[in-house]
């Protein structure tokens, strides 16, 4: 049995088929091409693969995607300013301070970390550490992650450098 | 194989109408975050899931003075850490829902998913056992409660069978002058199961311990009671010959096993210090330090 699924992503509609079984996170890689999100332990440790949902960090890999319908599910396609292509607060900051390095945990990072930033715009160290401890970085590259997210939250809140 | 039917229950009377036409074939799935790794691993292969997430009626935190507090079975373990009610009325249960998993599985899985998955680490078992939760649950012939003690049978296993739907946790007022803890031992900081889950929860009468309940995860083939242990301090001046000898008890009320997490030596080593650990630390909240 195939349905046929509707899901919203990045704020557009699309009519997917996919087996009752299929995850969020493969029906957005294999069906409709959302390849920024990663797939990587696909057991719920990693943290690679997560989405926002309905604004909440999730795990893609974790959901079932006929149970994602008539959610909001926000991408890391859909990040960036849709007309000016103008990058978001966070993704600047890792571009500017090499908040990645493979990048294979970035996209699921930044989802992270933008789900934090709406709910505490003024975090601490600490609040970001423990807000990513579910995203692991097999580069090890911890330190400058957390450094992109506290700046982009000074960004963000103060509005400097947003049109650099 | 072919793909399971996929089903959507909008009330507790549709999920249980489904279920029986279903029985044992069929597989109620909430947040997914542990049934999508039973299905991935082909550990489950159910004919039919029936999904919960739309019955709105079990997603509720309320609280009343008289009756205490009653969780829906549908609530995100990340509400109940967050709920300002749970963490100043109940905090040992908004301590162990704030360590489960990871950020992503708290906003996903919810409390009923957490008991009916039945791990013997589950996280919110062992302060729920402690403080006298009871379980809620309902069947074609109508509701029931049975004491969360009652509610596991072994790993993965619960009283629930093939025909009853869990639908609300009930949780009794503290008495004044209580005090709880929750300890989890994890190989690492971030996100794991328990190697050892300890909860305490006492009742302070001046120096006295009134009564004193310790429930243990990880340790046995369910979350369990450490009566022993318990029985030891209950209604006694607390003294650190008494502490030692309920770790001890605790560590022979437990029935752990070797696995990659721990070796049953370890768990028992682990659970003297952390039980010791976790009654003082009771003790230091009832007490208001």
């Amino acid at each position: 049995m195939m349905p046929e699924l509707i899901l919203e992503i990045n704020g557009a509609k699309y009519e997917v088929k996919a087996a009752t079984t299929a995850t969020l996170a493969e029906v957005l890689r294999e069906e409709l091409g959302f390849t920024g999100t990663k797939m990587m332990c696909n057991e719920g440790e990693c943290g690679a693969c997560t989405v926002l949902i309905n604004g909440k960090p999730m795990l893609s890999c974790m959901i079932l995607a006929i149970d994602a319908q008539n959610k909001d599910i926000l991408t890391i396609e859909g990040l960036a300013d849709p007309v000016t292509g103008r990058l978001h607060p966070i993704q600047k900051a890792f571009v500017e301070h090499s908040g990645m390095q493979c990048g294979v945990c970035t996209p699921g990072m930044i989802l992270t970390a933008k789900a934090l930033l709406d709910e505490n715009p003024d975090p601490t160290e600490e609040d970001v550490r423990r807000a990513l401890s579910g995203n692991l970085c097999r580069c090890g590259n911890y330190r400058r992650i957390t450094e992109c997210v506290l700046d982009a939250a000074e960004v963000m809140r103060t509005g400097e450098r947003d049109d650099k | 194989m072919t793909p399971p039917k996929y089903l959507t229950a909008r009330s507790v009377e549709e999920a249980l109408s489904l279920l029986s036409q279903y029985g044992e074939k069929a597989k109620f799935v909430s947040g997914g975050t542990d049934f999508l790794m039973q299905l991935k691993r082909g550990e489950a292969a159910p004919e039919c899931l029936i999904c919960l997430g739309e019955i709105r009626d079990l997603d509720f935190i309320k609280y009343d003075e008289i009756n205490g507090l009653r969780i829906g079975a549908l609530t995100t373990i990340v509400n109940v850490a967050k709920a300002s009610l749970i963490q100043s009325k109940f905090s040992i249960l908004a301590q162990a829902a704030g360590m489960l998993g990871t950020p992503a599985i708290r906003n996903q899985a919810t409390l009923g998913g957490n008991l009916c998955n039945a791990a013997p680490s589950a996280d919110t078992a062992p302060p729920l056992l402690v403080l006298g939760a009871i379980a809620k649950t309902a069947g074609m012939e109508g509701e029931k409660i049975v004491p969360l003690e009652d509610f596991f049978v072994g790993p993965g296993q619960t009283i629930l069978g093939q025909d009853r739907l869990l639908t609300e946790i009930q949780i009794p007022n503290m008495l004044p002058h209580s005090g709880g803890a929750y300890l989890k031992q994890k190989r690492r900081q971030g996100a794991d199961l328990a190697v050892v889950g300890v909860a305490a929860l006492v009742v302070m009468e001046g120096e006295v311990l009134k009564d004193v309940k310790i429930a243990l995860g990880a340790v046995a083939p369910t979350p369990i009671r450490a009566k022993k242990a318990e029985e030891i301090l209950r209604g006694k001046k607390l003294d650190q010959g008494l502490l030692e000898k309920s770790g001890q008890a605790a560590s022979g009320d437990a029935r752990p096993i070797d696995d990659i997490r721990g070796s049953a030596d370890y768990r028992r080593e682990l659970l003297a210090v952390l039980t010791k650990r976790a009654i003082t630390q009771a003790i230091q909240m009832a007490e208001g330090r």
